[in-house]
């Protein structure tokens, strides 16, 4: 499985790319796979301000649903449209066009909570 | 529940080495896909993939009043079988519900096999018993589920590929009819016309000891038809777009055979545990019914989840749903009140505390 080393990652199993003050959001290789195909994903907190933990959508794959969670807290500045038609990205590309969403980070200390790539591949054991 | 407590098929350790994976299910460590729940689903479609589901529960029933004992606990006619078929049928309880479904198959009259579900081969096994000695019947049991594997090759190429390994006249085996003969060099395996997926083929029961044998020649002949192994998930898609009951979700302990649509396994010309009762839900029409569903909105409906009507009542629940790989939309079935199981229903599956439309159609999905 690929876990790229410059993301950080979540418990539950998500990954961070950031930059500047802004996050994108996707959930990881494990995630993906744990899941089977991806059949939608339905993401309706566009321009909401959440916390770390709350649910920011849900990931429907053919044998079971899953929701996602925000892995740090800040407004959801993007969703990204593109996975409305091609849901399989999120299996086939889950760091590139498999990505979910945009955060404006409001606090980034939240940040060191986070996983390195070596600390996320050895709890699921990858 | 930790892997350690669970039982292994003879294929378990093939599967893993195959990359599959592997859940609990029903007390198994069993696959539940090797690579893609859809393109294992669409290989039994469109060829042929095949199956282990060795985890599934045989016993047979021996002696003179085998029949007599088989008929008594199944809600299906037996007395129509000849030599060398096989029925679909259930146990009803004496709750109203159901114990199991299963696949009688005859020999004779005096042997039979008894083929159930995986999380139910205990249950049943004590059902039995118990009718066996309330009603003094003479006959055998015996439980051959630990010993016994069982594939199922399964798809419009499966005859192609086991008949192969066989000098056994698979043309002539009917649907729901059985023979026995070698495969793949080995004697005595049980060749049964019956599947779970709606897409034809056959189930091989083999003996535990000789069972890689069989799988590596069905594979070895598959080949030139594209033949993959399938796991459990595909077959619960495979099974619902054809609107087969699943026991645990749309039947169980509490649900008439009437009530879930199996009246055609229901006949009342000879008796069976508790049939007084399911004769009068079919007389007096069940209260409620098992049906399908198309989703209209976009959303996935799930075993347990509410429906409701258009004035937002509970009118049921549903029992299976998946999005489905050959129709490409989500379809589901539950228990609704009788008046709204007309297929072309309007009705609400509550997801997620949304209210998503759906319209109750007839069964099959996949025509």
């Amino acid at each position: 499985m690929n876990f790229p080393d410059d993301l950080k990652y979540s418990d539950d199993h998500e990954w961070v790319r950031v930059e500047g003050d802004v996050a994108t959001v996707g959930i990881t290789d494990f995630a993906q796979s744990e899941l089977g195909d991806v059949v939608f994903v339905e993401i309706e907190t566009e321009g909401e301000d959440l916390s770390k933990g709350d649910t920011f959508g849900t990931v429907e794959a053919v044998k079971t649903v899953s929701d996602l969670f925000m892995p740090i807290s800040g407004e959801v500045i993007e969703v990204n449209s593109a996975i409305e038609d091609a849901p399989e990205s999120v299996n086939e590309d889950p760091y590139g066009n498999g990505w979910m969403i945009k955060v404006r980070i409001s606090d980034t200390s939240e940040l060191d909570a986070l996983m390195s790539q070596a600390d996320y591949q050895s709890m699921v054991g990858g | 529940m930790s892997t350690d407590a669970l039982k292994s098929t003879a294929l378990t350790d093939l599967h893993i080495e195959l990359g599959a994976k592997m859940v609990p299910f029903a007390g198994y460590n069993m696959p539940v896909q090797y690579t893609n729940l859809r393109e294992e689903h669409m290989a039994v479609r469109d060829s042929v993939g095949m199956f282990d589901v060795s985890h599934m529960g045989e016993f047979s029933v021996t002696g003179p009043d085998a029949e007599a004992l088989v008929e008594w606990i199944s809600s299906n006619d037996v007395s129509k079988l000849i030599d060398k078929q096989a029925q679909y049928s259930c146990m009803p309880n004496e709750d109203g519900g159901i114990v199991d479904d299963l696949i009688i198959y005859k020999w004779d009259s005096n042997e039979f096999y008894l083929v159930v579900n995986a999380s139910n081969i205990e249950k049943d096994w004590n059902w039995i018993q118990a009718q066996k000695d309330a009603k003094d019947f003479d006959c055998e049991l015996s439980n051959m589920s630990e010993d016994l594997s069982l594939l199922a090759i399964q798809g419009p190429n499966a005859t192609k590929v086991v008949q192969k390994l066989t000098e056994v006249n698979l043309d002539a085996i009917e649907f729901y009819h059985f023979d026995a003969g070698a495969v793949a060099g080995v004697e005595d395996v049980i060749i049964s016309a019956t599947g779970y997926t709606g897409s034809g083929g056959f189930e091989l029961y083999v003996w535990n000891k000789d069972v890689r044998k069989v799988w590596d020649a069905v594979m070895e002949a598959g080949a030139e038809f594209g033949i993959i192994p399938c796991g459990l998930g595909c077959r619960d898609t495979l099974r619902l777009e054809k609107g087969y009951c699943l026991y645990g979700n749309d039947i169980n302990a509490t649900t008439s055979p009437i009530e879930a649509g199996l009246g055609w396994i229901t006949k009342f010309n000879n008796p069976f545990v508790n049939w007084e009762y399911h004769q009068a839900i079919k007389e007096n029409k069940p209260a409620r019914r098992l049906v399908g569903f198309d989703m209209l909105d976009r959303g996935i409906p799930r075993q347990h989840y509410i429906i409701r009507n258009a004035d937002d009542t509970i009118i049921g629940e549903v029992t299976s749903g998946t999005q489905s790989p050959s129709l490409g939309k989500a379809i589901g079935m539950g228990y609704v009140e009788s008046a709204y199981a007309k297929a072309g229903t309007e009705i609400y599956i509550e997801i997620r505390n949304k209210r998503l439309k759906a319209e109750v159609v007839k069964m099959p999905f996949l025509k």
